[in-house]
């Protein structure tokens, strides 16, 4: 009788243990059907016109989405030169002078703001820049992506900057250094790698957004670019070319994703590979 | 997350302790508090905008916004059940399917791969996380949508159908589509928190349960799971917020048609969809102002969520009891 | 999988809570040697426990004395990378052979570790009822009685038997360690290994361990590691003293009755151990 409880029991195990691999494959098997798709689907509609083209009216074939990966990489930039200042900033803030009251509530709401549904920031993004300028534009667009790049820029920053050893703090002080001085000169930079690669991630994630551009960059069909002028975007065009009815644009759309994949996943990997020197986690 | 106090960073603040002498540190340090204060205005000012911006829609239809059933912008009233049940059901849904999965994949890489495994197979599972929603939604239309409605739901209609989740006509897009995308999108999410706090539960826990004679499994469903079930818990509530506020993937995917239907076929609407759908085509102020009001909606239930899913795995990582 | 002479059926329910058994078994340890990966952690090791006797293990840090008592009970199996090779034999059966399933041994032989690690998800009484209610060893209506007898036995019994549904962890430090031995000897095992069970408490504490295993001895076959020379000399009947060369591989120096190692050791080595030389 015994022996028949163990070998239930060596049973139950194999079959448990089986499970976890096998929902491990299962979870894999997501990631790579996925990936397989895109890569195939998109690298076989991709050609030198898909960069360099405007999108074509309906009917038409051929064109690509020249403009939306330019729209993409200026909202980015704009979102960047925004988002970036600040994150580093309440960073510096947070590592440097945020053991009180003040610091607790600046982390905490950061957190929060990494929770907030991105539409929502699209939904505040609207009613403080498309509202009063009455239309859509590339700062409001820019505007969203800088809100939604904050708190990983900040939390990454506050991080590395703590892992900076507190003697390197000190010999530059001791040697009559200021303390701004100290910490923009050589704190920092001691840190630097490790704040590029948060801002990295931050442009990563950024990138692939599309809820809080639907009612604030908008989309545009020309070259036009204007800070106050609606803006094409990458993700944008491939949701509009996917849920449209012609063949085209949805070849087209599965090649837009291919580059929209791509460029976050390049990203995140040199964001990795930046880190391999410097210890994290 | 935790949060640490480090220690290196008190050098600086003792030397700038009070009134720091000169002024460089002084601008410095007010540029620094200036932008961290610019964050809390920033979320303060989000809170504000969202309220203000739907006060319109909840002084006319006050609480019965939220219990009322008929979204028509023609007749301009505005009842925002349907989008609570797409959105809940799918949430909810995403869970069941990609909570299991999220629990095993973890249970496998805490405790089952070998080390030089491990980093490899967690590093593709967060590159889910990587994949933008609308490459889900376009992958879920042309080929998740397409095999649900030529392969599993008619199987499922045909087994289970006697019960209402799968009665009714069979379209691909509707809750299920929308469920199962999202089930996929939070599996990293679920994954990672769970694998953490399982991988922090003492070794010496698992000694014990090995040591009294107790297979591998035994011991990571009696030593580990109990350990680390706040934590595995604050995971699933983090993979709901996030669920919750998904928005492209489930607008591709989810029929988008604001009706309430108790079978996981029917084409249903979720609060983010209406809002991405519609935002732009609101053309008066009542209109905007009820889709902003779901997003209120929406906002407040993930802070709250996610305010819960930090006070669980902050205290795991303290430790359960005593301890 | 070879049939293991298996402790058989469960306790018998008539059977009156301070009776005890003459449970101890004899370990015969022949030429053992383990290896983490690709490193010999000890080296042929070989002696022998007797039955109802109590078996110190001791030697300066390092010298592979926990790998050691590690493999008797397979629990050096659980680092990867571990083996060992050599023999264990039970009773004359080979506990190491790899047609032996080590869930099984780990029943047979109980280990007590050196910082308690109760479990705290569960109360008092379910700690001790862990590895019956894992093994089937004993039902609804048996349990509370084993439970009961085993604190007894650990000496824990009065101080906890009005709180029996609070969380283990909400004992003393001594207290937990004497929940740990409550929950090993629970199964009834023939061996109990002890990994430095007394390091990491207090001195009374320790003390009212060394009484424990005085009393234990005559119901089990005990073996204890330990870095504490004089603890070794009250508490052991025989001594094994390990040491690891430049090599920093394990061997067994000497070994034999407790009181020739201490007062006479035949080995130089363990004199300059014994007199403080080092270690």
């Amino acid at each position: 009788m015994a022996t028949n409880l163990h070998l239930r029991r060596k049973l139950t195990n194999g079959v448990m243990l089986g499970l976890a691999m096998l929902s491990t494959l299962v979870a894999l098997g997501f990631l790579f059907n996925v990936l397989g798709y895109v890569l195939i689907q998109g690298g076989s509609a991709l050609n030198p016109e898909f960069f360099t083209h405007l999108p074509k009216p309906v009917g038409e074939t051929g064109g690509g989405m020249g403009n939306a990966i330019v729209g993409t990489l200026i909202l980015l930039g704009l979102a960047s030169a925004m988002g970036v200042p600040v994150g580093v900033g309440a960073g510096i803030y947070l590592a440097e002078f945020g053991s009180g009251r003040l610091g607790t509530a600046v982390r905490f709401i950061t957190d929060v703001l990494t929770g907030i549904p991105s539409i929502t920031i699209g939904i505040f993004a609207y009613t403080i820049v498309v509202l009063p300028m009455r239309g859509f534009s590339t700062l409001a667009g820019a505007i969203a992506l800088a809100i939604i790049m904050i708190p990983t820029v900040t939390r990454a920053t506050e991080e590395m900057l703590k892992l900076v050893p507190g003697s390197l703090r000190e010999a530059s002080l001791a040697l009559g250094i200021p303390m701004w001085k100290t910490v923009l000169r050589v704190v920092v930079p001691a840190a630097m790698g490790g704040i590029i690669t948060g801002v990295m991630l931050a442009v990563a994630r950024a990138g692939g957004e599309t809820a809080p551009l639907l009612f604030t960059a908008f989309g545009n069909r020309f070259w036009s670019f204007g800070l106050d002028r609606p803006i094409a975007a990458l993700p944008l065009q491939v949701y509009t070319y996917a849920v449209s009815p012609y063949d085209d644009w949805r070849a087209q759309a599965w090649a837009g994703a291919f580059v929209l994949v791509a460029m976050v996943l390049v990203i995140s990997l040199l964001a990795r590979l930046f880190t391999r020197g410097a210890p994290m986690r | 997350m935790v949060n640490t106090q480090g220690q290196t960073g008190r050098v600086g603040a003792t030397a700038a302790r009070g009134r720091p002498a000169n002024l460089g540190d002084r601008v410095f340090k007010s540029v620094v508090t200036a932008l961290a204060c610019g964050i809390l205005l920033l979320v303060g000012l989000i809170v504000f905008k969202m309220i203000d911006s739907s006060m319109q829609s909840i002084q006319k239809f006050g609480f019965d916004f939220l219990t009322g059933t008929t979204w028509d912008p023609v007749f301009q009233k505005f009842g925002a059940l349907p989008f609570i049940y797409g959105t809940l059901v799918s949430s909810l849904l995403a869970l069941a399917i990609g909570g299991p999965i999220s629990i095993g994949a973890a249970i496998y890489l805490s405790e089952l791969a070998p080390n030089w495994l491990r980093g490899p197979v967690s590093f593709m599972v967060e590159l889910l996380a990587a994949i933008p929603s609308v490459v889900y939604g376009l992958w879920g239309i042309f080929v998740m949508a397409p095999w649900l409605r030529s392969s599993l739901e008619p199987m499922l209609g045909n087994s289970l159908g006697f019960l209402p989740l799968f009665k009714g006509p069979v379209y691909g897009v509707g809750l299920l589509a929308g469920g199962l995308i999202l089930a996929i999108m939070i599996i990293p999410t679920i994954t990672a928190v769970s694998r953490d706090v399982m991988r922090a539960v003492p070794n010496t826990q698992r000694e014990a349960m090995l040591a009294l004679g107790a297979t591998r499994w035994e011991t990571i469903r009696l030593a580990v799971l109990p350990y680390a079930n706040s934590g595995i818990f604050g995971a699933f509530i983090l993979g709901l917020g996030r669920a919750l506020g998904e928005t492209m993937a489930v607008t591709m995917l989810i029929g988008n048609r604001p009706e309430i239907s108790a079978s996981l076929f029917a084409p249903s609407y979720t609060m983010a969809s209406v809002i991405a759908n519609e935002f732009t085509e609101a053309t008066y102020e009542l209109y905007l102002s009820a889709l902003v009001e779901i997003g209120l909606v929406l906002f407040g239930v993930t802070l709250l969520l996610n305010a819960l899913a930090r006070l669980l795995v902050w205290r795991v990582a303290y430790g359960p009891t005593g301890g | 999988m070879t049939a293991l002479n298996l402790r058989p059926e469960p306790v018998e329910n008539n059977m009156a809570p301070e009776e005890v058994k003459l449970l101890g078994r004899r370990v015969e340890i022949e030429e053992l040697s383990a290896w983490y990966g690709e490193k010999l952690a000890i080296e042929k090791v070989t002696m022998s426990v007797d039955p109802n006797r109590v078996t110190a293990i001791i030697g300066p840090s390092g010298c592979g004395k926990s790998t050691l008592i590690r493999c008797i009970n397979r629990m050096h199996e659980v680092i990867p990378g571990a083996r060992a090779r050599g023999r264990i034999l039970l009773d004359g059966e080979d506990i190491l052979a790899a047609s032996v399933d080590p869930v099984l041994i780990r029943r047979r032989i109980g280990m007590v570790f050196q910082k308690p690690n109760p479990f705290p998800t569960m109360s008092i009484f379910d700690n001790v009822a862990a590895g019956l209610k894992l093994n089937g060893l004993a039902d609804r209506r048996t349990l509370p009685s084993i439970v009961e007898k085993s604190l007894k036995q650990a000496a824990l019994w009065e101080e906890v038997k009005d709180k029996l549904g609070q969380p283990g962890t909400a004992l003393s430090g001594g207290q937990q360690q004497r929940l740990c031995i409550a929950r090993a000897l629970a199964v009834e095992p023939d061996v109990l290994l002890m990994d430095e069970p007394a390091s990491a408490l207090d001195p009374i504490a320790t003390l009212k361990i060394e009484e424990l295993i005085q009393e234990l001895k005559q119901s089990y076959t005990i073996v204890i590691v330990t870095h504490n020379m004089q603890q070794a000399a009250r508490v052991s009947d025989y001594t094994a003293f390990m040491l690891a060369a430049e090599d920093r591989v394990g061997r067994l120096v000497e070994y034999g009755d407790t009181n020739h190692i201490f007062t006479n050791p035949k080995d130089k080595r363990t004199e300059d151990y014994i007199t403080g030389r080092f270690g």
